[in-house]
């Protein structure tokens, strides 16, 4: 209970430091916004000083800063995050839209990584030093040492363009979710090997796990009742942490195959200075990161040993 | 293990469509979907074949007739009179009247865009016909009625401010899902009062990175693939699965120069960058094009390209003796100096076009050949348009269209008569404003054009670098692909398939 209270003054602050952050980052970057609008909505043949003028008497661009800030942590309050300065669409729409379409690609990756990856690290750490603890090592470290731009173009060269087995890019169907997800999963993978391997290894070489064995437990009941759940520990804690990374790369991976996520519509947000876009967007991934963390917290004080005795 | 293994990869394979085996045409370009509005997203509802325009033009900018039979003024060229076409109706049923197009282009009229540039005051419908009236004579008129922004949307199409709702054309295609900012669905409209389409269904899909366009045209995931990068160009060539077309645009890559900057405001200094320039090697590294530019006007502007106009050359000594005679010395660095200013200039551009930043980085080596020192600065296309006006731009590095109406006039009137935030900066030649304007009402022909180029060679405001071509990725199979060197449409609809 004192933790969800924790996290909720958190997430308060964290909504405040945000809005104040985006807030003052947009008004500090150089050109003029009614201009950067402009060439956002109209596109750079099309984008001259009366289109920059008629977008600044629109929205009443160029008033002072503070009123403007306060006005729209009193709008935050009524859950009202605006409109959007570029397409004119209510924000909270585009983002329920956008956040809807780069949670589903994360969370698939989130599971293919842990499909793929605890499992061969435990396997590796059950034998340190072994076969395939080496060849992990290498395989793990070279695709982490792949940035995921590259990946993502690895992937659509040989899965689509070679053997013609998955579309390029796309959005809509569940064949269009297999190569995103991929390329964003082989990289957390690749860490989330290493993890439960270090964690296996460790666990393994404890008194406690080789007193399991004398008692006289398989070595299978001695990993399903001692090994999984101590190793799942600093799993959980360090997919927390995943989850920066996670956010990086789907602003990638978005970008290459074409998915019309949070990631991407950050990015042009910013180009074009849709400042109520940038604010709504980076504070829900702000609190995004706050009720991961608050869930991990939650489950790792369930399943750690040493904490629920 | 092996079995299933097996069974996953014929899985696979099963799911993996054939090309439009949901008889679907797929096109794909770098252009996002903002809204339903026209005045900012309308190129793509035109160049899907969803919406339309009163007049059209053909590949030679020649306007031909659309959503309208004829147009002509009155003798005092005062008022224009252009009939509404009979028995068009919109997507949502209702019947096309004069009354719904004057309030489309009323609507156009208000926002941003080339029809608000124009000297009308009034547009009235009487008796199937739209009736524009004019503050002045303004021949160019028809094809600004070509522009985009001026397509005709039904009533239904607007809300109370104006602004667009929904997609409600004329065109061959009907949209039936609209999810910004990625993608469009439209099917075949069957009471189309043009001829009908052949293909039944058509999407468009907006992918922002080169490389995963060219890949999707590769894979044969996508059909029609649209805005191509050189290197893809090249490899995409070798490909079976597709037809690469180019074609070249009434587009130029050009500098633009402020001749108000100390260093800048004698025509020889200016003549000196551009005898820096080597077009042909930009052109075919870079650009991979066959040629550089010798003029302002591509020969596809038609006749506003002058064949006799001697080309603009590369002879970086010539250069360098302008330099020397404008009282410039060389610096112990290299770079020019006098009366203790060195000669450095900041080029300001922008990403939007992935060749830009490249050409400035070709140009900053060619400009120190002469002792120029140039500093790049890559940023938003809008810090042109401000820089020009607050005057803190000195070089400019943009890709100029000739054809945002399909005749030039409109972009000339609109950057030299007397400057443009896309043109001449810090320039004022009172002959072009008199001849571009006389052009504009009607009164000029081949001479006055001749000239207005003529000018612009020898003054220099804007030093002219590469004609743009189009590229564009067709799957082999699909036959009939034109490319609209206006930029107007797809052609969708005269697409067929191959038996």
């Amino acid at each position: 209970m004192n933790t969800l209270i924790t996290r909720g003054i958190q997430a308060l602050m964290v909504a405040v430091l945000i809005g104040a952050a985006t807030f003052a980052m947009m008004r500090a970057l150089p050109g003029d916004a009614a201009y950067r609008i402009a060439a956002g909505r109209y596109g750079y043949d099309n984008v001259d000083t009366a289109a920059a003028d008629a977008v600044r008497e629109e929205l009443g661009l160029g008033g002072p800063a503070l009123p403007a800030f306060l006005t729209w942590l009193g709008d935050l309050l009524r859950l009202d995050f605006g409109t959007s300065l570029v397409t004119g669409q209510p924000v909270i729409e585009e983002i329920g839209h956008q956040l809807g379409a780069s949670m589903a690609l994360a969370g698939v990756a989130v599971l293919l990584s842990l499909i793929l990856g605890p499992p061969l690290g435990i396997l590796a750490g059950l034998r340190p030093g072994g076969v395939l603890d080496r060849v992990l090592l290498v395989v793990s470290t070279g695709l982490k040492a792949v940035p995921q731009f590259l990946m993502a173009l690895i992937l659509i060269l040989i899965l689509s363009v070679q053997f013609r087995l998955l579309p390029a890019a796309g959005h809509g169907e569940a064949r269009h979710f297999i190569l995103p997800s991929l390329a964003l999963a082989l990289g957390l993978a690749a860490v989330n090997a290493r993890i439960a391997r270090d964690a296996m290894a460790r666990i393994g070489a404890m008194p406690f796990y080789s007193f399991a064995q004398w008692k006289g437990l398989s070595p299978r009941q001695t990993l399903l009742r001692h090994g999984l759940r101590n190793v799942s520990v600093p799993l959980l804690t360090y997919l927390g942490l995943q989850f920066v990374t996670l956010v990086e790369g789907v602003v990638v991976v978005e970008a290459v195959f074409g998915w019309p996520g949070i990631g991407h519509a950050l990015v042009h947000a910013i180009f074009s200075r849709d400042v109520p876009m940038v604010q709504g967007t980076a504070l829900c991934l702000g609190l995004s990161f706050v009720l991961v963390n608050a869930i991990i917290d939650l489950v790792t004080q369930r399943i750690d040993p040493r904490r629920a005795a | 293990m092996k079995h299933t293994l097996a069974f996953l990869a014929a899985a696979l394979i099963t799911v993996a469509p054939p090309v439009l085996a949901d008889n679907t045409l797929d096109v794909v370009a770098q252009f996002e979907i903002q809204s339903a509005e026209p005045s900012t997203s309308g190129y793509i509802f035109t160049r899907m074949g969803v919406a339309e325009t009163l007049i059209n033009a053909d590949p030679k900018g020649l306007l031909t007739p659309s959503l309208a039979t004829e147009w002509a003024a009155s003798e005092d060229g005062l008022t224009w009179a252009i009939t509404v076409r009979e028995g068009v109706e919109f997507h949502d049923g209702h019947a096309m009247t004069a009354e719904a197009v004057a309030n489309a282009l009323e609507i156009a009229r208000a926002k941003p865009g080339p029809l608000s540039k124009t000297p009308v005051t009034g547009i009235a419908a009487e008796d199937g016909a739209v009736v524009m009236t004019l503050a002045e004579p303004f021949a160019a008129l028809p094809a600004y009625l070509a522009h985009y922004s001026a397509q005709i949307l039904a009533p239904a199409a607007y809300g109370a401010d104006g602004t667009g709702v929904e997609i409600i054309g004329t065109g061959p295609y009907k949209v039936t899902n609209l999810a910004p900012p990625l993608s469009l669905k439209a099917e075949a409209f069957e009471g189309y009062w043009g001829r009908a389409p052949h293909v039944p269904n058509v999407s468009y899909a907006a992918v922002s990175r080169v490389e995963t366009r060219a890949l999707m045209a590769e894979s044969g995931e996508a059909d029609f693939v649209f805005g191509l990068d050189p290197a893809s160009v090249a490899r995409l060539g070798m490909s079976e699965a597709v037809t690469v077309h180019s074609v070249a645009i009434p587009r130029t890559l050009l500098m633009k120069v402020n001749a108000s900057h100390p260093a800048l405001s004698e025509p020889e200094a200016r003549q000196a960058l551009s005898l820096a320039i080597d077009r042909e090697g930009i052109a075919k590294a870079v650009l991979r094009y066959p040629e550089g530019a010798t003029q302002l006007f591509p020969p596809s502007v038609g006749k506003w390209h002058d064949e006799t106009l001697e080309p603009l050359a590369y002879d970086p000594d010539t250069a360098k003796t302008l330099l020397a005679d404008l009282g410039w010395t060389e610096g112990s660095d290299g770079i020019m100096t006098r009366d203790g200013e060195r000669f450095a200039v900041t080029l300001t551009t922008y990403p939007d076009r992935p060749e830009l930043p490249l050409v400035a980085s070709v140009l900053e080596q060619q400009f120190r050949a002469i002792g120029v020192e140039l500093t790049i600065n890559t940023t938003n296309s809008s810090e042109i348009s401000s820089g020009h006006q607050d005057g803190s731009l000195d070089l400019g590095l943009i890709a100029r269209n000739f054809g945002l109406i399909p005749n030039p006039v409109g972009t000339v009137l609109s950057d030299y008569a007397p400057t443009g935030d896309w043109g001449a900066m810090g320039w004022e030649n009172d002959e072009i404003v008199e001849l571009a304007r006389a052009v504009g009402r009607g009164d000029g022909g081949d001479a006055e054009r001749a000239r207005i180029a003529e000018i612009l060679q020898t003054e220099l405001p804007i030093i002219p670098i590469a004609w743009y071509r189009q590229t564009l990725a067709v799957a082999s199979g699909v036959e009939g692909t034109v490319i609209d060197p206006w930029e107007r449409t797809f052609g969708l609809q005269d697409l067929k398939l191959a038996q």
